[in-house]
């Protein structure tokens, strides 16, 4: 019988007042009970209009109906054949306007929590079974990942399973990309995306740390290595700054910087580990996506009085996930909406301590659809702050591009590739996730790895003529 | 891992290292850096190159103790590792056109001007090199400097050895002399690449420096290691390390390093502490 709940079943989190002082996960993920109740809310539609909304594909009413019936490892399997990082997607996605916005169930209630019975599934996989590798026909040729990101894991882990010899470098020293250094361990523990990393290294993926390409080796020297393709997942992580007064004072940092040292470098846990971090009392965030909601709670869990996301539209148009906003909220971050930074002002030292803003109002939508924020005369208002968080965005990092002629760019900065396949404007060179669609989500970056896969194999299989 | 191949105390604070990096030494030009990092839990900072071996594999780094990590650098010894070694990071210098240069260094930064020394030498340009030490004691790489120097001048702060004085007020003479500079490439601490900057602004004499701002990951993701050029945001990692002198924005510089100077110290004496108590035991 399924269960005609309107509601999902409500998954456990850590009170808001202890959380927001500890970097420990905030939701506890379901137990056993919870996931199968909630598993029975799955009606078992016929075309699963949940499917389309998954850019991996995963076939959603098969894993849920093994979780149902208690067959977690069956349905760890199912969603493992088309993503190769479950406990990552389960924790990341936006499912409310991925597959859960296609449930049926959602019409009347809450749709189904598949992001929920998915991380469960994952989850249980890793607390109970030891992975085991089966063997994989080795066809003797190499090919290279630049990146260790969601797309580049995906692309490795895939090309790893159609039997290459797959290289993937990566700039710093941990893999994972924003995995590791952008998303907080209270959102996704670090120690679990290491283990999601060692499920691909077990296929054979070999990684390359401290490797710098375009630096360290050119597109061209990897391809003499003997590289029969290169994919390219090097993500969008060159911070935007706004060009207003006082952005270089001190206490003003990118969201890049402030995450990077946080989550990568722990240096919330100064001076026990060495990278320092510049804690505030007052702190203004400006922009309002997952990464301005991320900064703002760590910088919550960081000791601040009052963390404020700045944000030029309303609360409608935020762009970040609903559950990230709702949870900020119940953390205590304050939100100054429809308010733009139009400089910050600092001490005689050259340390912040004051941002000013304007109020603004909404006009009519612009090209993107969205109502413009328009400046209200007058409106000049400030308030004291001793630490600035710019989030306004990213966009691809201009390095490979620099090195690599013949790559053609977007004037953005953006890879022009073919949606299809992912393929560049250079021979044997495909490209995926935000380095191609600048900043977007985890899941559609490893969509793009796994296109990309599928078209290196057909590539390398056509050039050598079989 | 990178191994340390050698290691040569130049001072009681000053080391230097040569270590195994292939991969980099086949790669990397005068001018740019390396970011490593010494163990797990440790920070990433950047060390410009101060030489390389293309053959042998190893790159050289020269570091003065003065914080937690560095200390922890200084008491490696050869055989033992790096764990994260990167680079090579940032642009090479470029020297195009040059026919005559004056190199500067200022104390550490003696040791990172060498291989601009050096390249410019190998490229047939005549250079004159004026290094400058707080005292005879803190003079290093003197002579290797000196091998790549048509004329090599030497001043301290307080005249222990050689000239008494600061680097730019040799510079000023060799100027009002009548040398000829093309170029001027100051490396060192901000306030004296801030003094020669000024100094050949007067002169009209292009002068690029090397900057050295706080760093992460030296690939251009975070901003932290942002200077103002020209009115304009560059990030030193990136669009640098080298710049235009006289377009520097050295007081915001100068400022922006200082922004740990807190936690480096609570850092560091942590640090001593717990020596002090493994010593003590």
């Amino acid at each position: 019988m399924p269960n005609m709940s309107f509601n999902k079943a409500p998954m456990p989190e850590q009170d808001p007042r202890e959380r927001s002082r500890n970097f420990s996960e905030v939701s506890m993920g379901y137990t056993e009970t919870l996931a199968k109740s909630e598993a029975l809310r799955c009606l078992q539609c016929k075309g699963s209009p949940c499917m389309q909304g998954c850019p991996v594909n995963v076939r959603i009413p098969e894993f849920i109906n093994l979780v149902a019936e208690g067959s977690y490892e069956e349905a760890y399997q199912v969603i493992r054949d088309t993503n190769s990082l479950p406990a990552i997607c389960g924790r990341v996605c936006p499912q409310e306007t991925q597959c859960e916005q296609y449930c049926v169930r959602g019409k009347k209630g809450e749709p189904v929590g598949i992001g929920r019975l998915e991380r469960f599934v994952a989850d249980w996989h890793m607390a109970h079974v030891q992975d085991t590798v089966g063997a994989v026909k080795k066809s003797g040729k190499k090919v290279a990942v630049i990146g260790s990101g969601p797309s580049g894991l995906t692309c490795a882990g895939d090309l790893a399973k159609k039997g290459y010899d797959v290289t993937v470098f990566e700039a710093f020293h941990a893999p994972g990309g924003v995995l590791m250094y952008g998303i907080p361990e209270f959102r996704l523990p670090k120690a679990l995306v290491l283990k999601e990393i060692e499920t691909v290294k077990q296929l054979g993926v070999q990684f390359e740390m401290n490797m710098v390409v375009g630096r360290i080796h050119s597109l061209d020297e990897l391809t003499e290595a003997g590289y029969e393709a290169i994919f390219i997942g090097t993500g969008a992580g060159l911070p935007s700054f706004m060009g207003i007064p006082g952005e270089n004072l001190n206490g003003v940092y990118s969201a890049n910087e402030f995450l990077t040292r946080v989550n990568l470098m722990k240096a919330y846990q100064f001076p026990e580990s060495d990278t320092p971090i510049k804690r505030g009392k007052n702190v203004a965030v400006i922009g309002g996506g997952n990464v301005a909601m991320d900064s703002a709670r760590c910088a919550k869990r960081l000791g601040a009085d009052h963390v404020y996301i700045i944000y030029r539209r309303s609360e409608v148009e935020l762009p970040a996930r609903r559950e990230e906003v709702h949870h900020a909220k119940e953390e205590g971050i304050q939100f100054k909406l429809l308010t733009n930074p139009i400089r910050i002002l600092g001490t005689e030292k050259g340390w912040v301590n004051c941002i000013e803003c304007v109020s603004m109002e909404l006009g009519e939508p612009d090209v993107s659809g969205r109502r413009r924020p328009i400046e209200v005369k007058g409106s000049e208002h400030s308030f004291d702050v001793d630490i600035v968080i710019i989030a306004i965005g990213t966009s691809p990092n201009p390095l490979i591009k620099m090195t690599t002629p013949g790559l053609n760019t977007q004037k953005w900065g953006g890879i022009i590739v073919n949606e299809e396949t992912g393929a560049t404007s250079r021979e044997g060179v495909y490209a995926g996730g935000d380095a191609v669609t600048g900043a977007a989500t985890v899941i559609l970056a490893m969509g793009a790895g796994k296109k990309a896969a599928t078209a290196i194999d057909e590539f390398i299989k056509n050039k050598s003529g079989r | 891992m990178y191994q340390i191949i050698k290691k040569v105390v130049l001072t009681p604070s000053i080391k230097l290292m040569e270590v195994d990096a292939p991969d980099i030494a086949r790669k990397v030009e005068p001018g740019q850096f390396i970011i490593l990092r010494i163990h797990e839990g440790g920070e990433r900072i950047p060390l410009t190159v101060a030489d390389f071996d293309r053959e042998k594999g190893t790159v050289t780094i020269i570091f003065q103790e003065i914080g937690k990590t560095t200390l922890m650098l200084g008491t490696l010894e050869e055989g033992e590792c790096i764990l994260d070694f990167v680079g090579p990071l940032g642009v090479p210098s470029n020297f195009e056109g040059v026919k005559k240069a004056a190199v500067i260094g200022g104390g550490l930064g003696t040791a990172i001007a060498y291989p601009q020394a050096k390249k410019l030498h190998g490229m047939g340009v005549m250079v004159d090199t004026i290094v400058g030490f707080r005292n005879k004691d803190m003079i290093i790489f003197e002579k290797e400097i000196a091998q790549v120097s048509d004329r090599l001048f030497v001043t301290t702060d307080d005249g222990s050895n050689g000239r008494k004085g600061f680097v730019s007020d040799v510079l000023r003479i060799l100027i009002e002399d009548g040398n000829k500079y093309d170029l001027v490439v100051a490396i060192g601490p901000l306030i004296m690449m801030k003094v020669v900057s000024n100094l050949t602004r007067e002169y009209g004499i292009k002068t690029i420096v090397s900057m050295n701002p706080v760093m992460i990951d030296g690939t251009g993701m975070c901003g932290g290691c942002r200077v103002t050029v020209g009115g304009k945001t560059k990030f030193a990692c990136v669009d640098g390390p080298d710049f235009d002198g006289h377009e520097v924005d050295f007081d915001e510089a100068m400022r922006r390093q200082s922004i740990y100077k807190n936690e480096e110290k609570i850092s560091l004496e942590q640090h001593l502490c717990r020596l002090g108590g493994v010593l003590n035991a």
